[in-house]
């Protein structure tokens, strides 16, 4: 009886010691995925170091860096213009194409032998996401120290920063889905070529329901027009 | 009683009703100035400048009207009008009241031939009081004493930098203090002509530099020898109007570019060129100075639409320059520094509205605008600075003498008549900046999205900071520098200690 409730979990919800534990340790291990990579990824997914929390942790934190930037970043280095700005706007901005990634990426990748399902795309994206995360952390009280003329420091911490997301991003593929680096290069375009139609279909759903939608309207104004 | 009160009431009403002016009754709505902020979004402005007279045609009826007036002149008090259709210039002398009508040129004695003006397209007139005068139907400038004796003909030059196959075509003038000429003539497109005192052509002064781009380049490589020479591009530089600053520099407007060069600086409508002919406009506002930002340009319900075209340009006290703008017939005023101060104006026939705006001059801060007015006749329009517009000198006035503090109060004076204007918040700012006040000369910067005072000012404050604090900077730059080593000194004698036990 106390075996069985020692392995089962204790408490669901917030109170979870062992869940935070795995969650906290999950979340350092971002740090070893980020200086070894493809150790790093094979053992994300395979050996299941990564979890899902994590991954929508740092997906969070991508967001908040966002926010954090366009509120924080010195007007040197950015300038925003606020009555244009909405904040689901700027989020759906980044959700979206992360979203219509990793299901493209899936779909394609899952044909072709991949071996990551799409938990495991995602949560490889996310990961690979963090050098972004923290080069937005970085260069936001960077920015307040730097004067224009300095400006390149800030240039070049952000271009590095995503640039190792890039290169995490491929590593993650080529072990997420035991892919050659050319396939995932090749995948990778597939991908872009991918999200490209998904948004097109997605626009031309949309319209066509608002249009849809419109027809609708119309007939019942019509109908109410004539019996009146 | 019911009904008498409700009388007086009503009747309280009606007299109350004659203190309350009809909205717009003089032309003026509320959009009759504006500026752009930095997002180039139009932002209403007080006033700046108001109709104080109006001299039109029918003024000089006795003598037959105005007739497609061309050109305006000031020189101290005096107005010099060419009545071009007339073939005459027109000086009136301006007073408190109004203005009185000196003389009607349209002769002048001498040794040439002819005695008479043809088409008078400009006039200058210098320091002594000689008249310079475009003679665009006889096609020479001549120079006349203030007296009206002739004194030299500037001709078409027998140059070959001079296309000899065309006619001189004089249209638009200024002269030096030693009495050269520098004039733009009709169908000349490589500059500014330019005459000794003497009357000898000596060259031509800022044309358009020739752009290469690599798809050209890329083109000529591969060319033959003919097609090249056919693909010789020569940019043509037709100048539309030209005025001299208090520095003897010239400012130059031109009508002759591409639409899309205006938003990259490329275009450059307005210059202010030096002897050599180089544009030393100084652009350190928000956006280049081409005028309008907003186009209208979906708007086809409109006649006047697209970028502004100015016809002709002032230089004020302070570098302070206004640019008549043919387009929407409005007047686009600029600082030193290249920071639009306001504009106004409009298409219409009210006060303060024109039809067909040709030449702008000024009388101390007084602005004369010409209309050549089409159908509705010529007009010359007097506009004088509120006291807002005046705030805006006066600031600007004091800053450029160095007197910085009163800078800061006048432009705070007039930040509360006008808080969209960012030139007065970074006018505030650049006085603070002098006074090294650099904390709050970063917020003014930053209201104004001034990023590059905002950044000098951060630079400087950044220093002083640094200074201030330099002990515990050092400590912490110590710290980190030192301490690692020493824990990991610490943790390497501890561990050894526990392997000797």
């Amino acid at each position: 009886m106390s075996e069985k409730t020692a392995n089962m979990p204790a408490r669901k919800g917030l109170l979870n010691k062992a869940w935070w534990q795995r969650f906290g340790g999950s979340v350092k291990y971002a740090f070893h995925v980020m200086f070894h990579p493809f150790d790093g990824f094979w053992d994300l997914t395979h050996e299941h170091r990564g979890t899902l929390a994590a991954a929508n942790f740092f997906v969070i934190l991508l967001l908040l860096s966002r926010l954090m930037s366009l509120q924080l970043t010195n007007i040197m280095f950015m300038k925003v213009y606020w009555p244009r700005v909405n904040i689901f706007q700027q989020c759906a901005s980044l959700l979206l194409p992360l979203g219509i990634y990793c299901g493209c990426n899936w779909g394609l990748t899952t044909l072709f032998d991949g071996k990551g399902t799409l938990k495991d795309v995602y949560i490889a994206t996310a990961y690979a996401l963090v050098p972004y995360i923290l080069g937005q952390l970085i260069i936001i009280p960077l920015s307040n120290i730097l004067t224009m003329e300095e400006g390149s420091l800030y240039t070049v911490i952000e271009t590095a920063m995503l640039v190792w997301s890039a290169l995490l991003l491929v590593c993650g593929m080529v072990q997420v889905h035991d892919f050659g680096l050319g396939k995932t290069l090749l995948f990778l375009f597939l991908t872009v070529v991918g999200m490209a139609i998904v948004i097109f279909l997605l626009l031309l759903f949309l319209t066509l329901v608002g249009d849809g939608i419109g027809y609708i309207i119309s007939v019942y104004k019509e109908i109410n027009f004539r019996l009146n | 009683m019911k009904k008498r009160i409700f009388a007086a009431v009503a009747g309280l009403l009606l007299i109350l009703c004659q203190f309350y002016p009809a909205l717009a009754a003089d032309g003026y709505h509320y959009a009759y100035t504006y500026t752009y902020d930095y997002w180039e979004d139009v932002r209403e402005s007080p006033d700046a400048y108001r109709v104080k007279m109006m001299i039109s045609t029918a003024d000089f009826a006795d003598i037959g009207g105005l007739k497609d007036p061309q050109g305006l002149f000031v020189r101290d008090r005096d107005v010099y009008i060419c009545d071009t259709g007339n073939n005459r210039i027109l000086q009136l002398r301006m007073n408190d009241t109004g203005y009185e009508r000196i003389r009607v040129i349209d002769a002048f004695t001498g040794d040439t031939s002819p005695l008479k003006f043809n088409s008078p397209r400009d006039v200058y007139i210098s320091a002594e009081g000689d008249l310079f005068v475009a003679d665009y139907g006889n096609n020479r400038v001549v120079r006349l004493d203030k007296d009206l004796n002739w004194v030299l003909s500037f001709l078409k030059p027998e140059d070959n930098n001079f296309d000899q196959g065309t006619v001189l075509l004089p249209r638009k003038l200024v002269a030096d203090v030693a009495g050269r000429v520098y004039l733009l003539a009709q169908n000349v497109n490589k500059g500014i002509v330019k005459y000794e005192p003497d009357g000898r052509f000596t060259g031509f002064i800022g044309a358009n530099k020739v752009r290469v781009n690599w798809y050209d380049q890329l083109w000529k490589m591969i060319a033959t020898k003919e097609q090249r020479a056919r693909m010789e591009s020569f940019v043509p530089t037709e100048y539309e109007n030209i005025a001299l600053d208090q520095d003897g520099f010239f400012y130059v407007v031109t009508k002759t570019f591409k639409e899309e060069d205006l938003r990259s600086g490329v275009a450059e409508p307005i210059r202010r060129l030096n002897a050599v002919g180089n544009n030393i406009l100084v652009q350190n506002g928000a956006f280049w100075v081409i005028g309008d930002l907003e186009w209208a340009a979906g708007n086809t319900n409109l006649t006047n639409r697209g970028p502004s075209k100015f016809a002709d340009i002032t230089v004020l006290q302070d570098d302070i320059y206004m640019a008549l703008d043919s387009t929407h017939n409005r007047i686009f005023g600029y600082d030193q520094q290249g920071s639009m101060l306001w504009a106004f104006g409009g298409v219409g026939n009210a006060d303060g509205f024109f039809n067909r705006p040709i030449a702008i001059d000024h009388m101390g801060t007084d602005l004369l605008i010409l209309d050549e007015g089409g159908a509705y006749g010529g007009s010359l329009t007097v506009m004088t600075p509120t006291e807002y517009g005046m705030l805006v000198y006066k600031a600007i006035h004091q800053y450029r003498t160095g007197d910085y503090t009163g800078s800061a109060e006048t432009w705070t004076e007039v930040l509360s008549r006008n808080g969209n204007f960012d030139s007065a918040y970074v006018g505030i700012g650049r006085a603070l900046l002098q006074q090294e006040q650099y904390e709050e000369a970063m917020g003014y910067f930053k209201a104004a999205m001034d990023d590059r005072n905002y950044s000098e000012a951060w630079r400087l404050r950044r220093m002083e900071l640094v200074e201030e604090n330099i002990v515990p900077i050092f400590l912490v730059v110590a710290a980190i520098l030192v301490l690692p080593p020493l824990w990991r000194r610490i943790q390497k004698i501890r561990w050894e200690v526990s392997q000797v036990k």
